[in-house]
């Protein structure tokens, strides 16, 4: 897979290094709270319940629902024009429901971002996590269609 | 409660505009200037009484170089509000409290906007690697502020029962308004419902006439105390109530990660500016909602409190946004979807023109005049009245 020209996170990110390492592992892991146990994702350095700086890293389950989605079509950067209309879903987890990661739906950790019909997405259906690795230090969490699922 | 000490001390007395376009060949420092000075003469005030100067910080031309360019006066006030199109009222709303705490007696708000420019657009600036909190979103391919809304759109179609129909009400509401308005870029374009629903996708379920144009130009106010507004040539527009609102755990634009996405920055300003006001929801004849896309109009109809939470998009229905016979007139110089782009700034100086008597879309004696800024990010309002 080709990534000239898509916009890849910063894997060294302070706040957000472990969350792109545990990918690199494909695990998926959310952060918490070392003192109190809160979870809070997009990851910060501070709880916003107890004050505390103190940081752990909780891995979940990588299961979760489609808790909303869109389809963007051009006018867009060439990279993502090249594979419009493609899909963005929001995932609600279901370890956690408070916790919500955008991604995709594809078919599988090499799927293509408009591999799955739009028309066939649907708020609530169940989805699981794929990682897929495009560069040494870049894995996105991705999601698909549980085998034998209730999805499509 | 008694009444807030802030109301009705302040007033807009000049407006100005420079043409809406695109391409123009006006830096956005001078469309600035072309603005301001519109608006000085359209109040009867001179440059070298103007002493406060509020602006969006993502302005290009700066207090410095404005005061330099017009031959203002020393200043001895002056502020920039953040997050783009939520910062219009704001900077009026600053503007106001300055002039009312005497921090400076003549203050000037302003936007000018080039959307050709490559800093108008800082989605389309790629950088190598993504910092901050759009890693959480963009390397997903949500890339635009329109991506980021249709996310929150399917979410409230799906929670809501809001459909295609609720969005084509606002699209064609604006575009009626602007039909009469000779300043509007989209003036001598109609637009049928039969065109909405056929336009051209731009990130589902969002099309085309979803979103708001793409405008280069500029508007400029002129806010002082409501003493001196009372010898100046125009009806004063009198700044009856301000307010900001930045949710807790609000994040900007992608704001899916808190507890309730759907309860946006307008349920946090909008029953603070009602607490600060002698009128109610129901006592606004009109509206200026702050609509970069449509789906902002039923979400900030539900947030200022014209109807209950999720009957936002029913609410739209049997033309209630359409001047003259709507239930609320809303965006009637036709907004940033049919008028100009200009982060929302047209809105403040319609409203002036409502409580004026001068709209082209005018309602009979507005007693007042909501004005929102940007609802998805941190937001301002701002509510006129005669």
């Amino acid at each position: 897979m080709t990534v000239e020209g898509w916009l890849l996170p910063d894997t060294e990110d302070p706040d957000a290094a472990e969350f792109w390492a545990a990918c690199r592992e494909r695990r998926l892991v959310v952060q918490g709270c070392a003192d109190c146990g809160a979870r809070r994702m997009p990851p910060r350095p501070m709880c916003p319940r107890c004050r505390s700086l103190a940081v752990r890293w909780d891995e979940v389950s990588g299961r979760g629902r489609i808790w909303s989605f869109c389809v963007p079509h051009p006018p867009l950067l060439p990279a993502y024009a090249a594979v419009a209309p493609y899909n963005a879903v929001i995932v609600e987890l279901e370890d956690d429901p408070a916790i919500r990661l955008v991604g995709n739906l594809v078919t599988g950790p090499d799927g293509a971002l408009n591999g799955v019909d739009p028309a066939s997405i649907r708020i609530g259906e169940p989805v699981e996590v794929v990682f897929c690795r495009l560069t040494d230090d870049v894995t996105l969490p991705r999601w698909r269609r549980p085998a034998g699922g209730a999805g499509g | 409660m008694g009444r807030d000490p802030f109301q009705d001390r302040t007033a807009i007395v000049g407006i100005g505009q420079t043409p809406f376009g695109k391409g123009l060949a006006d830096s956005e420092l001078a469309l600035a200037c072309r603005a301001i000075a519109a608006a000085l003469d359209d109040a009867g005030v001179r440059p070298n009484e103007v002493d406060g100067l509020v602006c969006f910080s993502m302005e290009d031309g700066r207090e410095v170089e404005v005061a330099r360019n017009l031959g203002l006066g020393d200043i001895t006030f002056f502020t920039q509000v953040g997050y783009g199109g939520g910062a219009g009222c704001a900077t009026v709303g600053h503007a106001a409290l300055a002039v009312a705490t005497g921090r400076c007696d003549v203050a000037v708000a302003w936007r000018a906007r080039k959307r050709a420019a490559r800093t108008s657009r800082p989605w389309s600036q790629v950088s190598e690697r993504i910092r901050g909190h759009w890693q959480w979103s963009r390397p997903f391919g949500v890339l635009r502020p329109v991506d980021e809304i249709a996310l929150l759109t399917r979410r409230y179609m799906h929670t809501y029962g809001a459909t295609r129909d609720h969005l084509a009400n606002v699209a064609l509401a604006f575009r009626k308004h602007a039909n009469r308005n000779p300043a509007a870029t989209m003036h001598d374009r109609p637009l049928t419902r039969e065109e909405y629903l056929a336009a051209r996708w731009i990130s589902e379920p969002l099309c085309l006439f979803d979103n708001c144009l793409e405008t280069d130009g500029a508007l400029a106010v002129v806010v002082t105390t409501a003493e001196r507004a009372a010898d100046l040539r125009h009806r004063p527009a009198y700044v009856h109530a301000y307010a900001q609102g930045l949710p807790r755990q609000h994040q900007v634009m992608t704001n899916y990660f808190c507890d309730d996405p759907l309860l946006g920055p307008s349920w946090v300003a909008g029953p603070k500016l009602w607490s600060r006001s002698e009128f109610r929801p129901a006592d606004v004849p009109v509206a200026q909602l702050y609509d970069a896309f449509s789906p902002l109009i039923p979400l900030s109809l539900e947030g200022y409190g014209f109807c209950g939470r999720g009957e936002g998009a029913a609410f739209t229905e049997d033309g209630a946004l359409e001047w003259p016979d709507g239930r609320l007139p809303t965006n009637t110089s036709g907004g940033g979807m049919s008028e100009a782009y200009v982060h929302g700034f047209n809105l403040v100086t319609e409203a002036v023109r409502q409580i004026r008597g001068t709209s082209t879309c005018q309602v009979p004696d507005a007693a007042c005049c909501l004005v929102t800024s940007g609802e998805g990010v941190p937001t301002s309002a701002l509510l006129l009245r005669r």
